[in-house]
């Protein structure tokens, strides 16, 4: 150590950022999990008396169809629909009959639009936002329970409201599943 | 992000072919959900079993999440209270004073009660509590209104037992599993709970309707007796619910009936008390002699 220095300019602990691509883990499993923490942790938070929540893992789920539509298969709604059932109350098979039909118009209406922006973009999911609530109350309904219409209407407003923020935090869970940490070759 | 331009699959076999799976994928997955569905509506029960593994899966962090909602309840209200300390303070032994009077009186209600329950020949009405648990979640995005406790079977609790808190009825047990249970609420629409009121035993019907308040139906028809303030507890009528549990209070009347709101809210009960089903207790203790406690239980679970 011939030379001291105050400052390791180049120092050996700091991540090269050449010759990196993204965990093939991590791209893959990001989008699921996030959807499956969305049906399982907002339960804990608030003990409702009313349905207040809005339906969160079904807006991540949407989120990231509009954002990759590639990352979610047409077919993810029957996996993650399932495990959404398991805790959202619902009746079994309410929410892989709803999530593999908003997948396939989704899809559909995006075919239609020759472009897109946040305005499309947000219009769009809260239709589909708007008809899930209804729906998820009249199959609920149809299972043994009355409640009115009108008690979603709240809920309906908060998703909506929300959206654009679950879509931000999906485009930042994005940017983590592709950050570029496994060494190529 | 823009759909990629390729959307046209054109003459390639191979992307009309991969596009087409996709579709038929995600109508496959559409239609396994419509069966499951059929199943469910026709069978409430056939998916329990894959429900409470789920919550036993989902357990620990309910936990923790519960104990830390009731940890900020706690701060919060402690912070609450130094602001009114003074004037509580006041009041608090104001109403202490009364309590003592009362408390007396009570007493010798107490001891004629007993004499009298004596001569009736019913030894004992106050069954013991099952558990005392956390509310671990609850269904707050579905209309329907559940909630899945931190007890299940072995910790003795069965479908179709009460759960209350101090102030009141909070619901009765639907689904078990080893250490999770699920409870319908009073407040979901397909929880019907006998009621009377408190002052003269007016009886009645209190209906969830989902949205956090109880609609209450009369037995007798005509003049709506009903006034707001005017307090509910359940009435044993049906034989699943302990009498004179606190329910609900009148909020608004209505023309037949009126909108109560519940006593014992669940998001602020830190803890939850699960009791034993009162009418399997009273068969029991009846000349019926001991009976298998399953019947008795199933019977209460259908009211």
């Amino acid at each position: 150590m011939s030379k001291s220095r105050l400052f390791q300019i180049d120092a050996p602990a700091s991540r090269p950022r050449i010759n990196r691509t993204a965990s093939p883990i991590l791209a893959l499993s990001v989008p699921w999990i996030s959807v499956i923490i969305g049906s399982i942790a907002p339960a804990w938070f608030v003990i409702a008396s009313a349905p207040v929540l809005p339906p969160f893992a079904f807006l991540i789920f949407v989120s990231w169809r509009q954002l990759r539509p590639g990352v979610l298969p047409m077919w993810a709604g029957l996996p993650l629909g399932l495990v959404d059932d398991l805790y959202s109350g619902q009746p079994m098979g309410s929410a892989i009959l709803l999530w593999s039909i908003a997948c396939i118009v989704l899809d559909i209406i995006e075919t239609r639009l020759p472009w897109r922006n946040f305005a499309t973009e947000w219009l769009v999911a809260s239709g589909l936002i708007t008809a899930y609530i209804i729906l998820s109350l009249g199959i609920a309904n149809l299972a043994g329970a009355s409640t009115y219409i009108l008690a979603t209407v709240p809920q309906i407003i908060t998703s909506i409201l929300i959206y654009p923020l679950v879509g931000r935090i999906v485009s930042a869970l994005d940017r983590f599943r592709l950050m570029p940490i496994a060494e190529i070759g | 992000m823009a759909p990629s331009v390729n959307r046209r699959s054109g003459y390639s076999r191979r992307a009309q072919f991969s596009t087409f799976l996709a579709y038929l994928a995600g109508v496959l997955g559409a239609v396994v959900g419509a069966a499951l569905l059929v199943v469910s509506i026709i069978d409430p029960a056939a998916f329990s079993g894959l429900r409470s593994f789920g919550a036993a899966i989902a357990e620990p962090g309910g936990q923790a999440a519960a104990s830390g909602r009731n940890a900020s309840r706690g701060i919060l209200s402690t912070i609450e209270a130094y602001f009114r300390a003074a004037s509580q303070n006041a009041r608090l032994q104001r109403e202490l004073k009364e309590a003592k009077i009362r408390l007396v009186e009570a007493d010798s209600i107490a001891a004629e009660n007993r004499r009298l329950k004596e001569l009736m020949g019913l030894t004992r009405q106050n069954a013991k509590p099952v558990a005392f648990t956390q509310i671990i979640a609850s269904s707050a995005s579905s209309t329907r209104r559940l909630a899945t406790l931190g007890a299940g079977t072995r910790n003795g609790v069965a479908v179709g037992m009460p759960v209350r808190t101090p102030t009141g009825l909070v619901g009765r047990v639907l689904e078990t599993g080893p250490s999770t249970s699920r409870v319908l609420l009073v407040t979901d629409t397909e929880s019907v709970v006998p009621v009377r009121r408190t002052s003269d035993g007016l009886p009645a019907y209190a209906q969830g309707l989902g949205d956090g308040t109880l609609r209450i139906r009369l037995i007798n028809l005509g003049i709506n007796p009903l006034k707001v303030g005017d307090v509910l507890a359940t009435s044993g009528s049906g034989g699943l619910y302990r009498p004179d549990t606190a329910l609900g209070v009148v909020t608004r009347l209505l023309k037949d009936g009126a909108i109560a709101r519940v006593l014992s809210d669940p998001a602020t009960a830190g803890y939850v008390m699960v009791e034993e089903a009162w009418a399997s207790h009273a068969i029991s203790q009846d000349e019926l002699g001991p009976v298998p406690a399953s019947p008795a239980s199933d019977k209460a679970g259908g009211q």
